[in-house]
């Protein structure tokens, strides 16, 4: 039986992680990075955000897209769980509805890369015009 | 709820709501008693007797946004089903205790699930907090702990998806040698 993973071969994987880093660029200012808020409260876990958030974090990260992925309680938006907020630096947030792992994906590939609008946003943030 | 670990998910994210900075899962399996008994306890702000008396009810919420929560009642009502049930102590400025039991074997007590993920999924959520979740069960005991974690990386975070995917193996490789 292969060895059982203990926290003495995390502190490795931190040294080698810490190496890794350095070269990185260090800025860690979250307002420079997207911000993607997973609604995850029952009506969201209900409905699987669970495996949505997962997904969020471990592709933007393999497709070198630099994220910060929070949970968030529920926005009322419960007919349309999971929901997830998505807001691009200089840009309003926009909140899409429904999001599975296939619309999860194409919120990342054409939304958060290209900047095109990929269908299920939840008009909240309209303004009126003065 | 599709298992366990998700109705933790939930239930946890009332700590996290309640500004707890410690959260404690304990999950005891029994086969012997026929127990699986998970409890869960904060301290974060706790309740007052008056809303105590009133979070089982699933029309009560204190949010602003929809005018249900369910997620204790769910809960609570799993457990019901297979003849188990829910106990929920609080006291205000000091935290919140909940229990919930299970019998083990009955076939309608739902499967623990991803409750490596649940946990890691937490903790990198909350940076800040710090979570310990012990298991036990017939062949013996694992306790994970954040403060034990977070000692290791002292300066890496418990956000980085890589240290994320190490604790969730780390904690599914061990839990497999116990259950």
């Amino acid at each position: 039986m292969a060895k059982v993973k203990s926290l003495a071969d995390l502190k490795r994987m931190k040294e080698e992680l810490q190496s890794k880093m350095d070269l990185r660029e260090k800025s860690n200012d979250p307002e420079g990075l997207v911000q993607i808020k997973v609604a995850m409260a029952t009506c969201g876990i209900a409905s699987g955000a669970k495996e949505v958030m997962e997904f969020l974090i471990e592709e933007t990260a393999k497709r070198g897209i630099r994220t910060v992925v929070t949970q968030t309680g529920c926005m009322g938006y419960c007919y349309a769980e999971p929901t997830i907020e998505v807001q691009i630096p200089g840009k309003e947030p926009i909140v899409f509805g429904d999001v599975d792992i296939k619309k999860a994906d194409q919120i990342v590939e054409k939304y958060i890369k290209n900047g095109e609008l990929v269908d299920g946003i939840i008009p909240v943030n309209y303004k009126t015009l003065d | 709820m599709k298992d366990l670990s998700l109705h933790i998910l939930d239930i946890i994210q009332n700590s996290v709501r309640a500004e707890a900075s410690n959260v404690e899962l304990e999950i005891r399996e029994d086969l012997e008693k026929d127990i699986y008994s998970i409890l869960i306890k904060d301290d974060g702000c706790g309740m007052s007797d008056e809303v105590l008396s009133k979070v089982l009810d699933p029309f009560f919420t204190t949010r602003t946004t929809r005018k249900v929560g369910l997620g204790l009642s769910l809960l609570k009502q799993s457990a019901e089903q297979t003849g188990g049930k829910l106990e929920i102590h609080s006291k205000e400025g000091v935290g919140t205790e909940l229990q919930v039991l299970f019998s083990h074997k009955n076939i309608d007590r739902p499967v623990i699930g991803d409750i490596a993920g649940v946990i890691v999924l937490l903790v990198s959520a909350n940076p800040n907090m710090d979570f310990v979740y012990k298991h036990h069960t017939m062949k013996g005991e694992y306790i994970f702990d954040t403060k034990e974690v977070k000692e290791i990386l002292e300066d890496v975070s418990v956000t980085d998806p890589n240290i994320m995917q190490y604790l969730k193996e780390l904690i599914n490789e061990n839990l497999n040698t116990i259950i």
